[in-house]
């Protein structure tokens, strides 16, 4: 982990609620896709996690939702304007299992993470499917994005305005090598049961550091006690013991 | 050069600044990001006889000016904290360290302690008898006089070691609990732990943290635990830590002339992971500033 100061270079909405801002700055300390970076704003005591959905030598780029009074405010920040960061937080995902047909599963604004591993798992020669779920056609983003980069793209919604009409088990491909998911934790659930091949699922928390000091958002996995924001988020499929039973 | 050494029951400290118990775990993740052989010491995450997960999540929400916690003394109990902690602790810091310690008995206690009391890297027991986040324990034993001084009595029996109470603010007169504590034979007093507070997510209409309740810290809870360290100090004749909402030079200047021999920082360094390294750079000029030659001198000026 290390902190800096990075500046505004864009910060753009994507659809009606979920907004794109690109950061110029030292990226040194991130190390894998799926790591987050935890945002210091005026007027707020606690920083706000936001995960990192692509980044470069010169800068990154994050993707976030609406949600809260602090995402509210990063969504009135201008070009130009500072932000003082932790960045490199989080374990990552960790690319190394995928095989040769990885499959990315997403639900709704749990996109930013597995665009930065699939340009990455692209760039190592993996025939890579994204299944995207979103409620509706809507607020649907990244398709296109995903696309350019040479996935084999699948959507679906909820309400049918898109792609296959249901959830994004709807659309999972047959036997791939190794699937990597992030999205709110029912559909997390739903995917974990509905592949049988090994994976890694990114999950959220509230947070009071960010870096594994304060334990604010432990959970228990088959493993011992996992810090979200320290030994996670990514977890194993195989170390997860979801509250409500494993299946 | 100002002396920024101060005394804390006959241990001499390199400067007042010590990371408060949870929110520096066992110190390694602030190693990796600076030298923590600076800080005066540091009070380790509050440990408990058995290991603790918590309170189920969310157990973190905003606050104004701070935050709220409801981590109900999640540790790998004592003994892993001996066999693994402490070793791993020895590589990154030489000093005495502070270990704090919480329980659910009188037995719990004086058992945890006595495990302490055989390691020779823990300078000083500091005693958690103010933990708002856990039932049938923590603050329970911390808001009557007769409990606190009941656990201060049989502390002291099982340890050589200083042994410093922490008090809750949750309580119709501190100073009570402070000259029971006292009166029993606690060598130091810290305080204040975290005062009881709560949120409504006004989406759900829910309270914010599982637990409902939770523990308010930061800059928001700095004067109420400036006031009580005032009433305390000038009650009993051991040392008092002070804590609560410390974020800068300028707060442990302020606080030690309230009579505090030593500060801790708690929720800064959640915010800001340089916090305490940045105080304690910032206490020569600080001190400089308001003519003061040694820190020692703060506490007896009151």
């Amino acid at each position: 982990m290390k902190q800096f100061t990075f500046t505004v270079e864009k910060n753009d909405p994507l659809t009606r609620e979920v907004y794109r801002m690109v950061l110029a700055g030292d990226t040194s300390a991130i190390t894998a896709p799926g790591q987050f970076v935890n945002i210091r704003l005026d007027g707020l005591y606690l920083r706000r996690p936001i995960s990192i959905c692509d980044w470069d030598d010169s800068g990154l780029t994050l993707i976030y939702k609406v949600v809260g009074r602090g995402t509210e405010q990063l969504s009135k920040m201008v070009p130009g304007q500072a932000l003082d960061c932790l960045v490199g937080l989080g374990n990552g995902y960790d690319l190394s299992p995928a095989g040769e047909r990885p499959l990315l599963v997403v639900g709704g604004v749990g996109v930013p993470p597995l665009y930065g591993l699939a340009r990455r798992l692209i760039a190592q020669g993996r025939r890579v499917t994204v299944c995207l779920g979103f409620n509706t056609a809507g607020e649907i983003f990244y398709e296109r994005e995903f696309a350019a980069l040479g996935c084999d793209v699948r959507v679906s919604t909820v309400d049918g305005s898109c792609g296959a009409k249901g959830f994004v088990t709807a659309v999972l491909p047959d036997s791939p090598t190794h699937y990597y998911a992030c999205g709110p934790e029912p559909m997390l659930k739903a995917v974990f049961n509905a592949l049988d091949c090994p994976g890694q699922l990114s999950f959220e928390a509230r947070m009071g550091c960010g870096f594994g000091a304060c334990m604010g958002c432990t959970c228990e996995t088959i493993t011992g006690y996992k810090r979200i924001c320290k030994d996670g988020p990514v977890l194993y499929h195989d170390e997860i013991f979801w509250k409500d039973g494993n299946k | 050069m100002p002396d920024l050494s101060v005394s804390l029951c006959g241990i001499r400290l390199d400067n007042p600044v010590i990371p408060a118990s949870g929110t520096f775990g066992y110190g390694r993740e602030f190693a990796e990001l600076y030298d923590i052989n600076i800080l005066g010491t540091f009070s380790f995450k509050g440990t408990t006889l058995h290991p603790r997960l918590g309170n189920p999540l969310p157990r973190i929400a905003e606050a104004p000016s701070g935050m709220l916690n409801a981590v109900g003394l999640q540790n790998p109990g004592v003994e892993k904290v001996i066999a693994e902690e402490l070793p791993n602790l020895r590589r990154i810091f030489r000093k005495p360290v502070m270990a704090n310690v919480s329980g659910f008995s009188v037995d719990e206690y004086v058992e945890t302690c006595a495990k302490l009391d055989a390691c020779d890297q823990v300078g000083w027991l500091e005693v958690n008898i103010s933990c708002p986040n856990v039932h049938h324990g923590g603050m329970s034993f911390g808001t009557d006089p007769a409990c606190a001084a009941e656990i201060t009595r049989a502390v002291k029996a099982a340890t050589t070691k200083p042994v410093i109470m922490k008090l809750s603010p949750n309580v119709t007169d501190i100073v009570a609990i402070a000259r029971a504590c006292a009166d029993a034979g606690a060598d130091g007093l810290s305080l204040i732990n975290t005062l009881m507070g709560m949120r409504i997510d006004l989406r759900t209409r829910r309270p914010v943290l599982a637990n409902i309740t939770g523990g308010l810290s930061g800059p928001a809870v700095f004067p109420v635990a400036l006031r009580m360290v005032y009433q305390v100090a000038r009650a009993v004749d051991i040392p008092v830590i002070g804590m609560g909402g410390i974020s800068t030079a300028a707060d442990v200047l302020e606080m030690m002339m309230a009579g505090a021999a030593a500060v801790e920082v708690g929720a800064a360094n959640l915010v800001d992971p340089f916090a305490c390294k940045r105080i304690i750079e910032a206490l020569p000029d600080e001190m400089a500033r308001y003519g003061i030659g040694a820190l020692s001198e703060l506490g007896r000026a009151r």
